[in-house]
Formats: structure tokens, sequence, C-alpha cells
């Protein structure tokens, strides 16, 4: 029933049927990739619920408190998780730094060329250089040339060395995202170039930046190649000297030349036992390391966003 | 054809303008800004407006490789700013700018107008407070946004960042304010405050604006520049340009037959 007359459009149905199929392309499109996620997420809920309910027994007060021993029931992981955060805040204080400001250096100060360009691919590889080659130039550099012995400072630089990449690269990225008006905004006031990157640069890069950064903690939480590679001790029942003291000046830095051992390498050492009980210790300290990349994440995607509130353009 | 007593306070002479591909994107410009006036640019989009604009506050420098040639003279001291040796952040402290899209730092309302103190060394916060007060009040923008300064800026609306952005601009006491289609991203009615505004400006200072809505320039400038490929057709009084111009050129550009 026509309301009106005007002329049919005949194209209509041939409109329709087109939308149609091109929409179908979008469906199937939606469907692999969610089947391609779900999978990936369900293999790795998988393998932590499988961590978690073997380790369970363990994860418990004591199993923090106690040093490891030769009796799987009263082994503990105090000095792996001990080692694992020594050596992770020397990695944070060499990293950080350097990485950010070489970082900043490449995207805001160094000429662009081919040298420029050089350094550039350099970077991008050196995160995706297997993590054993850093252990190997760390143990000729650090360990026998610069006679660092295998301690926690050694550890600690071989792991800035992984993370150093990741930090370059994402506070480079971080910065590539502050559009050129707001920086022609500071310029036009007669800011400085150091103005610029302190005022602005910097502070509006530090959501990108900070990301990076625990990225870069939560993977270097887990390398275990390296760590062996330069000798980590794999059965270590005392703790390094502590880093604040009870007399003046209060800190001291002998904890740096210690012997150690980290997370990862304590739950290789008890995987590769025949007791069954040790295998438990090796899941429990599995679910923990598993449960610190978890919650690094999380505080990495909490402080992006309290940042990103706070920063629109 | 101009009036007697004005003064010149800038202007360029045979000036060039390279950017770094080798695009020669100003030709022999000769323009007078001339003291306590509006000077507005015309011209189709691509013929070189912003860049002759960003040429008055060194905006160049940032990019290497673009070239300047000629002289743009800032008077009284006479001082050619395209010279070398003169530091483009002296300029830019002279000679401010407002950009076509709003462009407020994501910090509060109140740093936004003393980032220019802050960068020239001042942190007494009560210096501070009066130079923020006066430049919101100069932008008309002090009523609406005393009660939430510590407030982010990028929460006020685009008419209002944009008079934050003027604020911004004012708060250093330039001689010369540049404006590079101000109102093109904002609605009529912020449009009319931006305008008025400026006409409230040009009592302290003088002021160049890009502008591509003719009706803007003739509605508010004192000068016109009509530019057309890198060149400058005709320079003359607003009234004149638009009613009488005496390039075949610019009539056709006015009269919407070209363009
Ligand atoms: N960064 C740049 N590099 C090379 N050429 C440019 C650059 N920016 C603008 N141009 C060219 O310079 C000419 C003038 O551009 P512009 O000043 O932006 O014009 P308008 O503001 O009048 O629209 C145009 O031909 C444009 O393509
Ligand atoms: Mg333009």
């Amino acid at each position: 029933m026509k309301k009106n007359n005007l002329p049919e459009n005949k194209n209509l149905d041939l409109i329709r049927a087109l939308i149609i199929k091109h929409k179908k392309n979008d469906h199937i499109f939606a469907g692999i990739g969610f089947f391609v996620i779900a999978s990936l997420a369900v293999a790795l809920l998988v393998l932590f619920l499988d961590l978690l309910i073997n380790g369970y027994p363990k994860i418990n007060l004591e199993f923090f408190s106690n040093f490891p021993s030769r009796k799987p029931e009263m082994a503990g992981i105090l000095s792996a998780w001990m080692g694992s955060a020594l050596v992770l805040f020397v990695t944070f204080f060499v990293a950080v730094p350097i990485g950010v400001a070489a970082g900043i250096y490449l995207e805001e100060y160094a000429k662009k060329g081919w040298f420029a360009d050089l350094i550039e691919i350099n970077v991008s590889n050196l995160a995706g250089v297997p993590s054993i080659i850093y252990g190997l130039l760390a143990l000729g550099l650090f360990v026998y040339e610069f006679g660092m012995g295998q301690s926690i400072l050694t550890a600690g630089l071989t792991l800035s060395l992984l993370m150093l990449p990741i930090v370059i690269v994402s506070t480079r990225e971080a910065i590539r995202g502050i559009p050129v008006h707001i920086r022609e905004a500071a310029f036009a006031v007669g800011a400085t170039k150091w103005q610029v990157t302190w005022h602005h640069v910097i502070q509006y890069a530090m959501g990108g930046v900070l990301t990076g950064i625990i990225i870069g903690m939560a993977r270097a939480i887990g390398e275990t190649a390296p760590v062996i590679t330069i000798g980590a001790l794999t059965f270590i029942a005392f703790l390094p000297p502590s880093p604040v003291t009870e007399v003046a000046p209060f800190i001291n830095f002998d904890w740096l030349d210690a012997g150690f051992t980290v997370l990862p390498i304590q739950m290789f050492n008890w995987i590769s036992r025949p007791e069954h009980a040790f295998h438990i210790n090796a899941a429990a300290t599995g679910a923990v390391i598993i449960m610190l990349t978890l919650l690094m994440n999380g505080v990495a995607i909490k402080l992006r966003y309290n940042i990103r509130k706070k920063i629109k353009w | 054809m101009v009036k007697k007593q004005e003064i010149i306070k800038a202007e360029s002479r045979n000036f060039n303008f390279f950017y770094a591909d080798g695009t020669h994107a100003l030709k022999d410009i000769n323009v007078p800004l001339y003291e306590k006036r509006i000077t507005a640019l015309i011209g189709p989009s691509g013929c070189g407006k912003s860049t002759f604009l960003r040429s008055f506050n060194r905006m160049h420098d940032l990019y290497p490789g673009n070239k300047y040639q000629g002289k743009i003279i800032l008077n009284p001291d006479d001082t050619n700013i395209l010279d070398k040796k003169v530091d483009a952040i002296e300029v830019r402290m002279r000679i401010s700018m407002v950009f076509q899209k709003p462009n407020p730092f994501p910090k509060s309302i109140y740093e936004n107008v003393a980032y220019g103190l802050r960068v020239r060394g001042e942190n007494n916060k009560r210096m501070l407070d009066d130079k923020v007060e006066e430049a919101l009040k100069g932008a008309s923008l002090w009523n609406e946004v005393k009660d939430r300064l510590p407030d982010l800026a990028f929460n006020l609306s685009g008419g209002q960042q944009q008079r934050l952005c003027i604020a911004r601009a004012l708060a250093t006491d330039p001689e010369i304010m540049l404006f590079d289609e101000p109102t093109s991203a904002l609605d009529p009615i912020a449009t009319v405050n931006i305008e008025e505004l400026m006409s409230e400006l040009k009592k302290k200072l003088t002021i160049l604006i890009v502008t591509h809505n003719m009706q803007q320039a003739a509605r508010i400038s004192d000068y016109t520049a009509y530019m057309y490929l890198g060149k400058m057709i005709e320079f003359d009084e607003t009234d004149i340009i638009f009613t009488n111009p005496s390039k075949k050129e610019t009539e056709d550009y006015i009269t919407g037959k070209f363009g």
C-alpha cells in the first residue's frame, strides 16, 4: 500500500542484501577474535589455578618467613622473596632514571638523522633479545671484568639492562602522544626547551612511563635465566645484611655485595627435586610470582587511570 | 590612505619564508602593524596566513630547517626580530599568541594563566594571584571561574577555554598579540564574546589576527591584508578593502567570485 506516488526505489533490496553481506564479515571476524582471546585467557587461568590448587596447603605466613630447608614441610621462601625485593630495588633505581632520561633525550633533544635511527632500531631490538644473552653479558662484564661478584648488585644491574629498553620505548611512546599544540602553547609564552620538558613533557608522559616501568618490573621479577647465568645461589639460608641499621648513618650498602637467590630460582630448585612435597612448594612459589605480577599490573592500570583522568587535550 | 596619526608597532620588510622542504611559503611581504589597531589577514586556505602570523613569534624556529629572509622590525627599539642574534624566547615574551584550537595545558585554570609568569621565574604568590586575576578579568573570564581556579582547565567549555588561552597570553603584558583563527572552533555566541574581547584588548595592545571569516575581519579589524599564494596582494584600511579595493583579485575574493 503506497501512501504517496513517489517512484519506487528499485535498488533498495540490493542495498539491503549488500549490508547484510558486509555485516556478516564483521561477525566472523569478531567471532574468531573472541575465540582466540578466550582460549588464551582460559589457558592462563588453568595454569594459574593449577599452581594455586597444588600450592594451596603451603601458602601461609610461615611459607614467607621460613628459610629453605631440607625438610619440605619446613621450607619457605624468605630468602627468595627478600632477594627478589632487593634485586628489584636496585633494578628500579638504575633502570628508571637512565631509561626515562634516555627516552627524553632521544625524543626531545637528539638530532633526527641516521644516528638517531640507528639507536632507535637498536633499542627496539634490545627489547627482543633473549634474556640469557643479558646474563652472559653480565657474567663477562659485571662479574669478571668489574669484579662485582655474584651479588645482588650484579643481578640488579643485569635485570636493569633487561628493563631499560622497555622503559625507553614506553617513555618515547608516551612523549609522542603529547600533541604538538600543547607543546607550542608552552613555547609560545616563552618557555625554554628545558622548561617545556620539565613542566609539561615529563608530567604528561608520566602515565605511559609508569606503565612501562611496572611492566618492566613485572618482567624482571620472573626472569630466571640471566640470574642463573650470573650465578645466583640456589640454596640460601641466610639474609643479606640489612639495608637499614640501628646506628648512624642508619643505611648501609653491604647488602649490595651479598649472595642471594630470587623467587623463580627457588621455584626451579624445588621443581628439580625428586620428592613430591617439594613440588608443592614450587607450585606455591609459582602462584606467589603470578600473584605479584598480577598485582603489579593492577597497580599500573590504576595509576595510569588516575593520571589519564587529569589529562585531556 | 593610512591616517597620519598611526604609529607603526611592527613591520615586515621584504619578508620571505621557506619551509624545511623548500616550500617558498611567503614572498616579499611588506605589511605594517599599527599600534593599538587590529590588523586582519584574509585569503584562501593555504595562502600563507598562518605561516606569516607564526613568524612574528618565531614559532618556525621549533622545527629545524625553516628559513626566514628579510626583516620583521619591532618598535620602539627597531629590533629585527628575525635576526639570529635576537633570542626567539625574548621575541615570544614580547609577542604572545592564541591558537586556532583552544589549547590549555592539562593543569588548573590558575596554573594555565600563571604559566607565562612562572617561566619568567616569578614565584611570589601574591604577585601571581594579582596577575592571574588581572589577566582573567582582561579576558572577561574572571566572573565565570573565580570560584574554581584550582579546577582543571579542560572542564571549561570551548569558548571559556579559548578565553583562558587569551588570559594566558595576556598575563605577561605582551606588546602584540597574535590570533590564528581563534574562533573557528567555537559556536556563534562564544565567537561574539571573543570578538568583543578583542575590541577591548586593542585599547592596550596591537593585534594581528588570521581569519577566513570575512565578516569577522570586516567587523573587528581596522586594517586588512589580503594574501594569495604567499603574496601580499593588498593592504589597506578595512573599510576600503571591503568597499573599494584597488586590486581586481581582492575584489573577486571579497565578493565571493573566487575562494
Ligand atoms: N610544515 C610545513 N612544511 C612545508 N610546507 C608547509 C608547512 N606548513 C604549511 N606549509 C605550506 O605553506 C603554505 C601556507 O600554509 P599556511 O600558512 O598554513 O596557510 P593558511 O594559514 O593561509 O591556510 C601552504 O601551501 C602549505 O601547504
Ligand atoms: Mg592557517
